[in-house]
């Protein structure tokens, strides 16, 4: 039989018209931070300039790569201005203030003779290549420890981040959630009564005005407090919580405690010596040790109050192989950058008195190329054309 | 399935109680409305459904309210989450998340469900309320209507077979609450949930709502059909008073009722008629307060409100339209607190570049928030002050309050007055300074019937007095009722302005329930069919009867 009415629509399949409705396969957020913490870690270990660069580059790389088309991902430039201006600063001070004059002198800035009270600091004088290296050296590491921060919130969806937090956490995440969905709403409401105010004649003015305005706002915060409270409660909030139980976990995470403030006592305070087992000393190993069992205890403790809860969670962000993936190549990064320092530090921290072109160590190519890693092998995040 | 027993609640540092020795059911799959004046205790009765009065009120309590054969009485409202589902009247103050399906989900995590039930039942539950395509949108992105209906969702999800809402629609324009009406109606007919709700709009409602509880606010609680009810109910919606006018002996529900009754058995009385072609405002004999060319305010790029428009003193001007359509702009504009272009004389002057006290002395606005303008710890001291703000006689205020008809007592703490009373005190405050034009942004929100007929015979009083008033409103009953003139804004523009009659009664959509059940006479009111039933006495009218 004829078909006497053309098909309305093409019957294969088609891929949905929206896109941007869809949920998106990214990194867990938590992976994000651990990796860029990793890195984060490494550079503080050097101050090799061209180590320093080869890992902001990963960074930036691996951001432009992998952000989404959300606000926070486009941080990343604020956080190149605020690396570049924190540059600028340390080497403005080191040339107008200076701390360190000695070497080879570039110029030298006419000197003010600060009064008694201010002795000790010379403005002005002589401005050395070594001073301007040394002071450049630490201004590359403070800004590249920046940068990691700002890829990790490019990368990361706070969001995500915050609903991701152990269940024994979520209370606080969600406090911190309603937070900071409240500040624009109180912000709305200061301008509103603010706007109300001018109604009355304005006649108050300073103090006065100002509790004018701080009263409505307030009791308008109260308000909104109270009808949340009572929309939480009606939906079951905490129902699953048995109050007549003791609290678990309360043992355990104040033995993490104790455990990770007398580790880093140890690692800190103690003055390490070398000559214990691998090259690392014996008090270093002790801290590692207690801050190791001071992790497993407080999982262990946040686990145990977690599973007093009871409440569950819709679609829990995945934790899968690019995650591992992403942790593992950030801290085999730190790994390889540590191994590096303890095995050549003149090369990891080059002197700058005198200043001496730093070389870069074929070998920290591969804590680079570990960063880059999750820049290619993880899935890529959709983006609008 | 709703059963209350011997129910008695006195509210905290009360000595009377609120409700007492309520008994009645509320039957299975019904729309039931709770109806009574403004503090009859109709939030507290829906309270004792799911358990938050008296566990977070502090109102003591007596007898019991079964729900689906639980007794919840005593229990806390988390307990029943599951049973009863509830939801208020400010759907953003009760968002815990900040996306839809994350709100949606939130309730069904509390209680503790499996991931796997989650989500299915939040796909469903998405569905059912028709915002499924706005699954990943922030909640504060969404329109009034919209947020509502996620708030709907979000306790819908833990399955309760009770749904209560405290003015879900109170906040809306019209349109919004009819998206979210037909939402709950959804409920009750497709699902067979039994919904009961709080509603001061009635007109809205009561052609749905199956069974009405009328709280005539001596402690009782009237149980009963709505047509019934509402024959001797002190809250009469305009469907309810024509019905009393013509001697019905039940109330027609419903606009097609009304007319089907009308066209079958009169009245066949003379009713008010417009002369053909269209009708504009006539400004002829009146003298103009304030005048507007070119009014324009921006935010950013958008253009909020662009106008020409001229107000004369002794008229009552309501200004209509869609949420975000300009209405409050437009009355900021004009009273200059908000930025804009154009000329703007009111009483010869410029509001925007006279200082604050002046501008206040030629136009005074009255905001959606009446209470962001107190700030003060007692009744006393607001009246007071706005005595020494408006440079008057110490008293003036006080008069101005007893004349309004709310002669609060001097320690009361504003915030403590209800709804009405806290607009007539700031009215009170306003009128100090004797503007010649009064601006009163959305004054009906959460006033009952009798409140608003109160706060018609002000404004009137006002306008006769010599003042222009302009009440911003999405009311077309207060409209029709309190208002000569008629101005319609969409988009910013003006797109309607003429007297009220010509433009409410233009198009049946857009006209009040009188009108439409008389529709093509152009009547307004319940009043002027009962004046026409009061000429009705010549001999020729009488042989027209049937």
């Amino acid at each position: 039989m004829p078909r006497l009415l053309p098909r309305v629509a093409p019957a294969d399949a088609q891929p949905p018209l929206e896109f941007s409705g869809r949920r998106q396969r990214t990194v867990h957020p938590w992976a994000w931070w651990g990796w860029a913490l990793s890195a984060s870690g490494a550079v503080s270990l050097t101050t090799n300039p061209l180590v320093v660069g080869l890992i902001c580059l990963a960074m930036v790389v691996v951001v432009l790569r992998r952000r989404t088309d959300t606000p926070w991902a486009r941080s990343l430039k604020v956080y190149l201005v605020l690396a570049a201006f924190i540059i600028a600063m340390r080497l403005l001070f080191q040339i107008a203030i200076g701390g360190s004059r000695s070497g080879t002198v570039l110029f030298t800035l006419p000197s003010i003779t600060l009064p008694a009270w201010a002795a000790g600091i010379t403005l002005g004088g002589a401005v050395t290549v070594d001073g301007l290296g040394l002071a450049l050296f630490e201004a590359l590491r403070l800004a590249a420890m920046l940068l990691c921060v700002g890829a990790a919130n490019s990368l990361a969806n706070p969001r995500t981040a915050l609903k991701s937090v152990p269940a024994a956490l979520r209370d606080i995440s969600t406090a911190v959630v309603i937070a900071l969905a409240l500040v624009p709403q109180l912000i709305a409401s200061v301008g509103r009564v603010r706007r109300g105010q001018r109604l009355r004649g304005g006649t108050r003015k300073g103090l006065r005005a100002f509790s004018g305005t701080l009263i409505p706002v307030l009791e308008d915060a109260v308000e909104g407090s109270l009808q949340l409270a009572a929309s939480m409660e009606a939906r079951g909030y905490g129902r699953t919580r048995r109050s007549q139980h003791t609290r678990r976990g309360v043992w355990q995470l104040l033995g993490a405690l104790v455990a990770i403030i007398l580790g880093s006592y140890v690692l800190l305070a103690v003055p390490a010596r070398t000559g214990g087992p691998l090259g690392i000393a014996l008090a270093t190993w002790y801290a590692v040790a207690l801050i190791a069992v001071g992790a497993v205890l407080a999982a262990w403790g946040l686990w145990a109050a977690g599973s007093q809860m009871g409440a569950t969670r819709y679609r829990p962000a995945p934790w899968g192989a690019p995650e591992y993936l992403t942790l593992a190549c950030g801290l085999a990064a730190f790994a390889a950058v540590s191994w590096l320092v303890s095995s050549s530090p003149a090369v990891m921290n080059p002197r700058t008195t005198p200043l001496s072109w730093p070389v870069l160590p074929p070998l920290a190519l591969l804590p680079f190329a570990l960063l880059l890693v999750p820049g290619f092998a993880t899935p890529r995040p959709r983006k609008r054309s | 399935m709703i059963e209350f027993d011997h129910v008695t609640i006195t509210q905290p540092g009360s000595d009377r109680p609120v409700l007492t020795d309520v008994t009645g059911t509320i039957a299975e799959s019904d729309l039931c409305v709770v109806i009574g004046r403004t503090g009859t205790g109709k939030s507290t009765l829906l309270g004792t459904i799911n358990a938050s009065v008296p566990a977070t009120s502090g109102a003591s309590m007596a007898g019991r309210v079964v729900v689906s054969g639980v007794d919840v009485t005593r229990r806390r409202p988390r307990e029943v989450a599951d049973l009863v589902g509830y939801v208020g009247q400010n759907p953003l103050a009760g968002f815990v998340t900040d996306i839809v399906e994350d709100e949606v989900a939130y309730g069904m995590e509390q209680l503790g469900l499996s991931p796997v039930t989650m989500r299915k039942r939040v796909e469903e539950t998405l569905d059912l309320m028709g915002i499924a395509e706005l699954r990943n949108r922030p909640l504060v992105q969404l329109s009034g209507g919209q947020q509502q209906r996620v708030a709907i969702a979000s306790v819908l999800a833990a399955q309760p077979r009770v749904l209560i809402l405290d003015e879900p629609t109170s906040a809306l324009d019209p349109t919004a609450a009819q998206d979210v009406l037909s939402a709950i109606t959804t409920l009750v007919y497709d699902v067979g949930l039994s919904v009961v709700l709080v509603e001061h709009r009635l007109e809205r409602v009561m052609h749905f709502a199956d069974s009405v509880i009328w709280l005539p606010g001596d402690g009782r609680a009237v149980f009963g059909p709505t047509d019934e009810i509402l024959g001797e109910a002190d809250i009469a919606p305009p469907l309810a008073q024509l019905s009393r006018v013509l001697g019905w002996p039940r109330v027609s529900t419903s606009v097609r009722d009304a007319r089907r009754k009308v066209a079958a058995e009169g009245p066949h009385v003379t009713l008010p008629d417009l002369p053909e072609g269209p009708t504009a405002w006539h400004a002829e004999g009146l003298t103009t307060v304030a005048e507007a060319r070119d009014l324009t305010v921006r935010y950013g790029d958008l253009v909020a409100v662009k106008a020409d428009l001229e107000l004369q003193a002794g008229t009552v001007v309501a200004l209509m339209g869609r949420n975000g359509s300009g209405k409050s702009s437009l009355l900021w504009a004009l009273q200059g607190a908000v930025a804009s272009t154009g000329t703007l004389a009111i009483s010869g002057k410029d509001p925007r570049v006279v200082s604050d006290a002046e501008a206040r002395a030629v136009i005074s606005l009255v905001p959606q928030t009446p209470s962001d303008l107190l700030y003060l710890p007692t009744v006393g001291e607001e009246l007071a002050q706005a005595d020494r703000e408006s440079k008057a006689p110490a008293g003036t205020t006080r008069a101005i309050l007893g004349r309004l008809g709310a002669d609060l007592p001097d320690d009361r703490n504003p915030r403590d007055l209800s709804e009405g009373q806290r607009l007539a005190l700031v009215l009170a405050i306003q009128l100090a300074a004797r503007p010649s034009v009064v601006c009163l942004d959305e004054p009906t929100r959460g006033l009952d019937y009798q409140m608003k007929l109160e706060l018609a015979l002000i404004i009137r009083q006002l306008a006769d007095e010599g003042a222009c008033v302009v009440v911003s409103t999405h009311d077309v009953e207060f409209a029709a009722q309190a208002t000569e003139r008629c101005i319609v804004l969409a988009d910013g523009d003006i797109v309607a302005d003429g007297p009220t009659r010509t433009v409410c009664c233009a198009s049946p959509a857009f006209s009040p329930q009188v009108a439409k059940v008389f529709y093509p006479h152009d009547v307004l009111t319940v009043d002027e069919v009962a004046e026409a039933l009061l000429l009705r006495s010549t001999p020729d009218d009488q042989a027209r009867l049937p």
